[in-house]
Parts: structure tokens; sequence; C-alpha cells
């Protein structure tokens, strides 16, 4: 069986575990597998949804000890239900909570991991992931030496491909107590936007932007269009009030998605490290010798604090974004 | 309270990545080698911890004498003693995770501390791998560290949001940006870590999980065009060919 550790928002799939489904589903086709969906958690109310992406089988794990998220008993039950269902793959999307519990489930179950891949494919019956290193200048090919193989994926890579699974649901034992961590409370919530590493389009301003507040014209044109704002390292370590959770690179988050907009961003290495990985990539900046122009798909040479507005404007007058 | 800060020598993030002739390993030739940047915040909290209510602070590193210099950096900075597990520095993050954990078995350690991840392999491993061989707890990706009689309570990030995670001590803690500022060795700093020798030990025999085996850099990505005219007619020109021709909208 290929197992896959998902997740639940407000009872609703989450698009990465969706997607890390659809990718098991595909591994599952190529070998001749059967596809489990794993869930645990105080209330599991939504799991029946893996069996759209696939799962043959929706294993749940639920009790009122697993209600606040704990590395270590989450990863023993992991661990447990790979055992238990005899899985020689165990995927998770590369979450804050898959990459916290598959590496620890991995060691557990004395199996190699490979974080984030971007790509995975069975190589006489053994898992193979190709995984972006040194934060995607270069891509490392994974092969596993252990039985068990497990992998977490990068969101917002694989399709999140519907096909119906019987979804046959079963219910594993929970564990009692005594965890050696447990998260006793969420202090800051993403709210109604989507996180950098998950968002499909990204407005993202550098040392251009010139100041913190200049960063309100970015998050109006990132609202018009539906995106979320990102900075690059110059941006968050020049005393702006940005936090570092905004910050895109290699040393901030490694993104990919359809569409990543520089404004006021040169192109240090280590930024385009964080978001070469983008499918569409527009660069606007005043000066046209700029380095993230090589990677442009559409560039402009011009004042940001000019071009800017007048995306938003036109976004809105065009309607994008609305639909 | 004993805290170790488990250190990973790595290349300098300015640094442009070659392929060596085996095609499956980073050609060092120009590359600078720098302590990587996550574990610097682990370094500097250990350091705080000591100087506010008393630590002793071992430095660890698992490589080649060329780890040497990430060693002889913490020294500087302020740890008390350092380590270098001798290896051929190739294994995975679980092969580092089991030679680290041989040698923290028994020696009483009430903290380990290491980034959140390695630069360059980019792992996320080896701290919640390491956690598990010796069973205590975790806690990644932290902002904020407490310490009380026995427990921890850790800030850590999530997605787009953060979380507190309290636990028991042991534990293991991997740091990020924004768990604090990491100072500059000092001139004395530097000359009393002169005076230190690093304690050299076998790595302990590992097993791999992983392996790479090619290695290769990314695609070119295709020329774009670039959008003439004034900012109106530009700024409509770019939606307007994200909608049609690459079908963004």
């Amino acid at each position: 069986m290929i197992l896959v550790f998902c997740e639940l928002k407000d009872g609703q799939l989450r698009k990465p575990s969706a997607e890390a489904l659809s990718e098991g589903r595909r591994l599952a086709d190529a070998s001749g597998k059967q596809l489990g969906a794993l869930f645990v958690g105080a209330s599991c109310a939504g799991a029946a949804d893996a069996a759209k992406y696939g799962a043959d089988a929706i294993l749940t794990a639920e009790g009122g000890t697993l209600a606040s998220y704990s590395s270590d008993a989450f990863a023993q039950v992991v661990a447990d239900a790979v055992k238990a269902k005899g899985a020689t793959v165990l995927l998770a999307a590369a979450t804050a909570v898959g990459k916290d519990v598959a590496p620890r489930a991995a060691a557990r179950l004395a199996a190699g991991y490979a974080s984030d891949v971007t790509g995975l494919s069975m190589v006489d019956g053994k898992l193979q992931a190709v995984r972006p290193v040194y934060a995607g200048k270069a891509f490392a090919t994974t092969s596993f030496a252990s039985a068990v193989q497990v992998a977490t994926t990068r969101p917002n890579v694989f399709p999140a491909a519907e096909k119906a699974g019987a979804g046959a649901a079963e219910a594993l034992a929970t564990p009692t107590g005594d965890f050696k961590s447990v998260v006793k409370e969420i202090l800051a919530k993403a709210g109604g936007k989507v996180d950098l590493s998950e968002a499909n389009v990204i407005v993202s301003g550098g040392r251009g932007m010139k100041d913190g507040a200049n960063f309100k014209l970015l998050e109006d044109f990132a609202d018009a269009i539906g995106g979320v704002v990102g900075a690059s390292r110059a941006a968050v370590d020049a005393g702006w009030g940005l936090p570092h959770s905004m910050q895109v690179g290699q040393t901030g988050k490694v993104v990919s998605p359809t569409l990543y907009i520089a404004c006021g961003i040169s192109g240090a290495i280590q930024h385009i490290a964080g978001m070469s990985g983008s499918k569409f990539i527009v660069a606007i900046n005043k000066d046209p010798e700029a380095p993230i122009f090589k990677l442009a798909s559409y560039g402009i040479v011009g004042d940001l604090f000019e071009v800017v507005p007048e995306l938003t404007k036109a976004a809105k007058a065009m309607g994008i974004g609305s639909n | 309270m004993k805290i170790l800060v488990a250190l990973k020598q790595v290349p300098d993030t300015e640094s442009r990545i070659k392929v060596a002739a085996d095609g499956r390993s980073l050609d060092p030739a120009d590359v600078k080698w720098i302590t990587s940047p996550y574990d610097e915040y682990a370094l500097e909290e250990a350091i705080r911890i000591k100087e506010a209510k008393g630590a002793e602070v071992v430095a660890l590193s698992v490589g080649t004498d060329a780890a040497k210099d990430v060693l002889k950096n913490a020294l500087a900075l302020g740890a008390d003693t350092a380590v270098l597990l001798k290896g051929d520095g190739q294994g995975d993050a679980f092969a580092v995770a089991q030679m680290i954990a041989a040698y923290v078995k028994d020696k009483g350690f009430d903290l380990i501390l290491c980034g959140n991840k390695g630069l360059g392999g980019d792992n996320a491993a080896m701290g919640p791998m390491l956690a598990e061989l010796l069973g205590v707890a975790q806690a990644n990706v932290v902002v904020k560290l407490e310490l009380g009689d026995g427990t921890f309570s850790a800030e850590r990030e999530t997605d787009g949001g953060s979380e507190l995670v309290v636990g028991a001590l042991p534990a293991v803690i991997t740091a990020q940006k924004g768990l604090n500022e990491p100072r500059y060795a000092s001139l004395k700093g530097i000359m009393a870590a002169k005076k230190k020798t690093i304690e050299e030990l076998d790595a302990a025999p590992a097993v791999a999980g992983a392996q790479v085996s090619a290695l290769a850099l990314p695609p070119e990505r295709p020329a774009g065009r670039k959008l003439e005219g004034e900012p109106a007619a530009q700024a409509q020109a770019l939606l307007q060919a994200l909608k049609d021709e690459a079908k963004v909208f």
C-alpha cells in the first residue's frame, strides 16, 4: 500500500493533501498497489473527501488525545499505520505539520526520507524522488535504500486530479496520552489568505519599495488579482517592520506559484533560488540591467510606484481575480 | 544545564552551484563554506541561555577536517567545548541523526539545538529524526524559546501562522530566523578559541536511508519579453498577456 498522511482544515481536505493523494494514486496505479489515506485528529469529519482523489481505503485515528497536534504522538500513529498496513511508501504534503511529522515517522520506521519533492516515480518497485537542493539552484534525484520510503510533496507542484476511489473506512487505535510535546495554543492564524508556499499568485517587493508602508501598493494589487504578498531578504532585513514569514529566498520561503510578480527586486542569487520554480515570472524594475529580467517571462522597465497602481486599476477594470 | 548545538558546514548563499564530474555531487571548486545560517541562530540561543542562567555549551559537527572551521567559529562565539564526529560527510539526514544520537546518548544533555534545515540539502529532517532516535520531544522552526524547570515552551512558525508548543526536556529544538540576532565573534573570543582544542571522534557506524543518485542544474527558462510604453499601457499589456498567453487569470 501507498499511504498518504492527510490534513483537514475546517472539516475539508487541505489542497496540498489532495495533491499528495493524487500523486499517490498515480504511483499506486503504476506499481499495482492500493492507496490509503490516513487522517489523525480529534475529529476526522471530512476524511471521506479522500475518496474523490482515488483513496481505496480511508484510515482514521480519531480521539480526544489527538485534539492538539503532538509531534511524537502523530509520528507514532503514522508509523504504526504504515506497519499495520504493510505500506512501503508514505507520503505527506510538505506543510508545517507534514514536515514535522514525516521525518520523525521515517526515523521510527528506519526509513529514508526525501523532503519537499517536486517529482516522484516508481523504479523497480521502489520510490525515486526528484527534489530541489540549494533552494532550487540544483535538483537531486534521490533513491532509497530502506524497505519503507518516505517523502513530502511540495505544495502547488502536483496537480490535484479528481478520480473516484472506493474509500473503504477503517478506524485505527489511538494512543492514550502522556506525550512528550503538544501544541498548547494557536498564536496566529493564517487568516483568510493562504500561506506563501501554497499561493498560486505572489506579488513580491524588494529594496526598490523604499519603505515598509509602500507595501500597501502591493497588497492592493495582490487583493485585486487574488494574490499574496511576499518580500525579498533585502526588504525584510531593511528594518521596515516586515515579518520574516514574508521572506522569499534561500533563507526564507521557497515558492512555486503559477505567477510571481517581482517589484523592485534586483534578483540576487539567493532570492532567485527561492522563486525560480514559479511558472511565470514578471519583473518590474527601474534598472534594465537588473538580473531578475533574465528570468522574467514578462518584464516592465519602469518605476514601480507608477506601474503597480496602474496594474491595480487595470486589474479591477478587467475584472481579473473576480472569477 | 547542558546544551548541545549541532552545526553544519554549507556553501554560502551567494555561491553558484556546479555539478561535479561524478554527476551526483557538488563541485567544491570556488565554493565559499559557511556555518548554515539557521545553525547560527541555534548557537546564539545556546549562548544566551548560558549567559542568562548558566549552561555548558557543546558545539558539534559531523564531517571531515574542513568542518573544524565551523567549530572554531562556535568556540570563538562562546561554546565551551567542540566535538567533531569524523566521517566522509556523505551520509543522509538519517545517517547523521544516528551518528549524533550515538554521541549524545547517556551524556546528559538537557537541550539539543540545531537549525530547522541545513542550507543546501534543505532536508529539514535531521532534528526531528534525532528527536525520535533519542525518544525525546521536538519543536521545529522555532522563533521564540522559553525554558522552565524541566520543560520548554516554544513558538513555532506554521503555514502562515504560529503556534505554541510545550513539552518536557530533554528536547530537540530547531531554530528559525527571528529566534534571535546572532552576534559577531569578539577579538577576545577569537583569541580564547585558539587555546581550545576540538575533540575528534570517529562517527558511529550508521545506515543511510536515501542517497542522491544524480544532481542536475534546473532547465533554462524560456526567453521572455519586455513590455514597452507608458505605465498605463504597460500595465494593460501585461495583464492581457497573462490572461491570453499565460492563461493565469
